[in-house]
């Protein structure tokens, strides 16, 4: 990275995707929760301490259906167990020499797209430019939810179906470009989305929850490409 | 909200404090350089990996109805595929699936 694309500005332009993306899936949370019947500052205040997608939908969801603390923990933790994969991913390409109150706060940005802009990044990453990466989709995520939850009754339920597929376009629109250019690419993906398949639909592993399904297909689907196609493609 | 018997702000409280413990433990903890080709390799591939698998199958059952989902899906696919911004590829998707269940 040049010196002039390691810092704060370089790092909010990589961010405005991610941030715009951000604002119908937290509207969509916001949504879900004011419909639900909990305040709609329980999303808000859920939204800016979480910063996460999937573990929020869920912890809420069971929330509802009457769970305990234990049960909302463990379902939270096995759906959000792939952020120890991403951060201990993230330490190899952070400044060697970042410190802890530092380290402490980029940490609470960690989600898979922040993760997926970060990761493909060159050479090393700074405080400054994961700060800024991080602060619109903080932001936005936080404030879609609190639009989402102000104007539930006000939205047609078409809109708020519609936009059950923002998240997904969103993922899919991180990895496809990558696939295309490299087939090593591809090849993960059809791995783990492979194995994504077969855990959700084959009765056998009726068992596997959701976040274990997402780990396992995660774990195996990288360790057996970096085993069948050991070289960094870009390197 | 018939079902809740938890205070939601505690319940609420616990779930980020487990989500901010996945993401900083090895933030704060791991700081060795790892050598070996295979590892590095591997955390190359990882967000495609748990972005794939989070996406499919589950994007299938996204919406109201399988079919407005599949079609939403494709649409974002091709779009990716031709390398548009991950802004315009999730306006997209969203316009479509919404003219399809206001006509479906």
């Amino acid at each position: 990275m040049g010196k002039n694309e390691s810092g704060f500005v370089y790092g909010l332009k990589r961010g405005i995707p991610i941030t715009m993306g951000y604002i119908p899936v937290g509207f969509t949370f916001g949504l879900m929760v004011a419909s639900s019947g909990l305040p709609p500052w329980i999303a808000v205040f859920t939204s800016l301490t979480n910063l996460t997608s999937a573990g929020q939908f869920a912890g809420i969801r069971i929330l509802l259906a009457g769970a305990g603390y234990l049960e909302i923990m463990l379902t939270t933790l096995v759906i959000n167990l792939r952020y120890v994969l991403m951060s201990l991913s993230l330490t190899q390409k952070v400044d060697q020499g970042m410190a802890l109150g530092q380290r402490l706060a980029i940490s609470f940005g960690i989600t898979d797209e922040t993760f997926a802009v970060a990761s493909v990044e060159n050479g090393r990453l700074s405080f400054s430019y994961l700060s800024g990466l991080m602060i619109g989709p903080f932001l936005a995520w936080s404030g879609g939810t609190a639009l989402g939850g102000l104007v539930s009754t006000a939205l047609p339920p078409q809109l708020g179906s519609a936009m059950g597929i923002a998240l997904y376009a969103m993922f899919i629109a991180l990895i496809i470009p990558p696939a295309v250019q490299a087939h090593r690419i591809f090849g993960v993906i059809a791995i783990s989305v492979g194995i994504s398949v077969v855990l959700r639909y084959v009765p056998v592993f009726s068992f596997v929850s959701a976040g274990f399904r997402i780990i396992a297909a995660a774990l195996v689907g990288a360790g057996l490409s970096a085993w069948l196609w050991p070289d960094r493609e870009e390197q | 909200m018939d079902g809740v018997i938890v205070s939601p702000v505690l319940a609420v409280l616990l779930m980020a404090l487990v989500t901010y413990l996945t993401r900083a433990v090895p933030m704060v903890f791991f700081r060795r350089e790892i050598r070996s080709p295979y590892v590095k390799t591997f955390f190359h591939y990882m967000p495609f990996a748990v972005l794939g698998a989070l996406t499919f199958p589950d994007v299938f059952t996204a919406t109201g109805s399988v079919i407005s989902s599949v079609v939403g899906c494709t649409v974002a696919v091709l779009l990716a595929f031709r390398g548009k911004s991950m802004i315009f590829v999730t306006v997209c998707a969203i316009t479509v699936m919404y003219i399809l269940e206001l006509v479906v």
